[in-house]
């Protein structure tokens, strides 16, 4: 069929032969949407009266006027106080594997574990953990509190608007502790040359000074990484968790900007409005990345 | 994309950053062999406290699916007594799989079909464009690639919406086709694969185009052979991801019989929320795959991700 013709032209069409199923999906999916997603974010559409009318800007301005959007920011970014503390655990977690003990390798698969099996069932766990009155966690409570001969009275986790948040920061610490950001950080430790702690033994370095003078300095980019993707991430995190354990509440406490945006498309039908959300979140997001980009400047290409 | 499963962007930047580094030398050092097993010892001790924690809930889940009701609810005075079912009540799972109520059984299938169709139809249409991207030569490929790049940072929630309302318009609302098609289409997939397969020599294939091998040839027996370790990558990350999606499911289907796992047990929540044994039994029967799967697939993104790897 294809003899006679020019290699060239063999290529271009096999080319997109090969492409055409990935590049149809993707037009259709992902390109269009986010044209379609714009667009609608001018619109006041619902769709179940099905009224849509066009009102430009007045969709990203009734959202900054938005006293439960402004609260729902504030909760996503309480929420990524988890980043912090779970980064800090993953980069102990890391260098007490790089000591090359036996076993590390059974200890990693289990760290693992919590992130592999995220997810509604992990969730569901967690909410029969939160328990105030037979939970692992309150159980527990009470036992040390008997131990030390006081009535220690846990929270309750999941229903107190106070203690809704931590709750959930506990939950996410354990989920990412040992994840992805420890054997990101293992792989960063073990890259670090090892002519420089020789260096710093050869002028009498303590452990302490080693690792706040080469090793922190070495793995920098690194940290620089995992913060930088777990912003991203978090900003865009904390539906499947609220919807399974406490439904966005108490009190909108544990909402999060992607369960708002879910709930005006998809509970109460504002579509507009909710395509507004999200390109407010994906402005945040882009801002993250452009600063991501700026940081690794020209040492990181695609190609 | 919303319903689209995310590779852990982490994971691709950087394992191509990490095979630029070697792994150290052996160290030989002599130190006081007390203080190193003092050393060692506390370590060993970090490290276990730190397992028991990652486990704990896990025991305490599959501890609570074989327990009687009565026993979750009643606080026992002994704390180890807390983890140990009085009397193995295995009927659970039965109970769970045969429920009137909720059609569990069918939720698995469901999760089963969608999930497979999902990661093959992903695997196969990004190893494709992939391999278009990054062997073959057409006006405009760097452009379009960008395209690609570019949308990766786009969060899913911003297509979903649209994606919705198309489904809407086509009349594809609650059918297995909302499910499946927006998850197989990711830049995620076609990204990871073709740097991949950028990183392949080409030798092999240089010579299969003197001997007159057409392109498919050279993709489905020189390239897919060679990516083993890659699409074993993409293949176990999409299954994993399609397996736990809750929001997507929940946003495209209404009719019970045809949820999916995670948007069942939601349901089955807002049915039983106070069935712990059971909820608990349908919750490791939802993970029991994922685990499976994990322990088996390991090597490929543990693995891949440190590829200096630490010695057991």
């Amino acid at each position: 069929m294809f003899k006679g013709m020019k290699d060239k032209h063999k290529e271009v069409i096999a080319a997109y032969g090969f492409l055409a199923p990935n590049l149809i999906g993707f037009l259709v999916f992902t390109s269009l949407p986010v044209l379609a997603s714009l667009v609608l974010s001018f619109f006041k559409m619902d769709l179940l009266s099905g009224e849509s009318e066009f009102v430009f800007l007045q969709n990203f301005i009734d959202l900054l006027k938005d006293p439960y959007f402004m609260k729902y920011c504030w909760n996503t970014i309480y929420l990524m106080l988890a980043i912090p503390i779970s980064m800090a655990g993953s980069l102990l977690l890391a260098i007490a594997l790089n000591q090359k003990l036996k076993g590390a390798v059974i200890f990693r698969t289990i760290y693992f574990l919590p992130t592999i099996c995220s997810g509604v069932a992990i969730f569901m766990l967690w909410r029969l953990i939160y328990n105030p009155n037979f939970g692992l966690l309150n159980t527990m409570i009470a036992q040390i509190g008997e131990l030390i001969g006081l009535k220690l009275v846990g929270p309750n986790w999941l229903t107190d608007e106070a203690w809704a948040k931590p709750a959930f920061i506990i939950m996410s610490v354990w989920q990412n502790i040992g994840g992805y950001n420890m054997i990101l950080y293992l792989a960063s430790l073990q890259g670090v040359p090892r002519e420089l702690y020789d260096a710093a033994e050869v002028d009498g370095a303590s452990s302490w000074q080693k690792f706040w003078n080469v090793t922190w300095p070495q793995i920098s980019p690194t940290t620089f990484f995992i913060a930088i993707m777990s912003l991203i991430g978090g900003f865009q995190a904390g539906f499947d968790q609220a919807y399974i354990m406490t439904g966005g509440g108490p009190n909108g406490a544990t909402t999060t900007i992607i369960y708002y945006i879910f709930n005006n498309a998809f509970e109460w039908y504002h579509m507009g409005y909710a395509a507004a959300i999200s390109w407010v979140l994906f402005l945040i997001i882009f801002v993250i990345t452009l600063a991501k980009w700026r940081f690794y400047g020209r040492n990181v290409h695609y190609s | 994309m919303g319903p689209n499963v995310r590779i852990p962007q982490a994971i691709i930047e950087k394992s191509a950053a990490m095979q630029r580094h070697t792994s150290p030398l052996i160290e030989i050092k002599v130190a006081n062999p007390f203080k190193c097993c003092f050393k060692k010892g506390l370590i060993y001790l970090a490290l276990m406290i730190g397992a028991v924690s990652m486990l704990a809930p896990f025991l305490w889940m599959v501890s609570t699916s074989l327990k009687s009701p009565d026993q979750v609810l009643a606080f026992d005075k002994v704390f180890w007594k807390e983890w140990i079912p009085t009397s193995f009540v295995w009927q659970n799972y039965v109970t769970v799989w045969k429920m009137k109520t909720v059609p569990f059984a069918m939720f698995y299938l469901n999760s089963i079909f969608v999930s497979v169709c999902i990661t093959f139809g992903q695997v196969a249409t990004s190893s494709m464009a992939a391999y278009a991207f990054a062997r073959l030569h057409f006006p405009g490929r760097d452009k379009l690639f960008f395209g690609y790049l570019a949308t990766m940072m786009i969060p899913g929630a911003v297509t979903m919406i649209p994606v919705f309302i198309l489904l809407r318009h086509l009349g594809w609302v609650d059918t297995y086709k909302a499910l499946i098609l927006p998850g197989i289409f990711t830049a995620y997939g076609t990204f990871m694969l073709r740097q991949f397969f950028l990183t392949l020599p080409k030798d092999l294939e240089d010579a299969a185009k003197i001997d007159g091998c057409s392109y498919l040839r050279i993709f489905w027996h020189i390239i897919l052979p060679l990516s083993k370790p890659a699409i074993a990558t993409l293949t176990t990350f999409t299954f994993m991801g399609s397996w736990m999606n809750l929001m997507w499911p929940l946003i495209v289907v209404n009719t019970h019989s045809k949820y999916t796992l995670p948007v069942g047990l939601a349901y089955f929540q807002g049915v039983h929320g106070t069935d712990w044994t059971l909820l608990m039994a349908g919750s490791v029967m939802m993970i029991l795959p994922i685990l499976v799967v994990f322990l088996f697939n390991q090597r490929f993104f543990v693995e891949g991700i440190k590829l200096s790897g630490i010695k057991g």
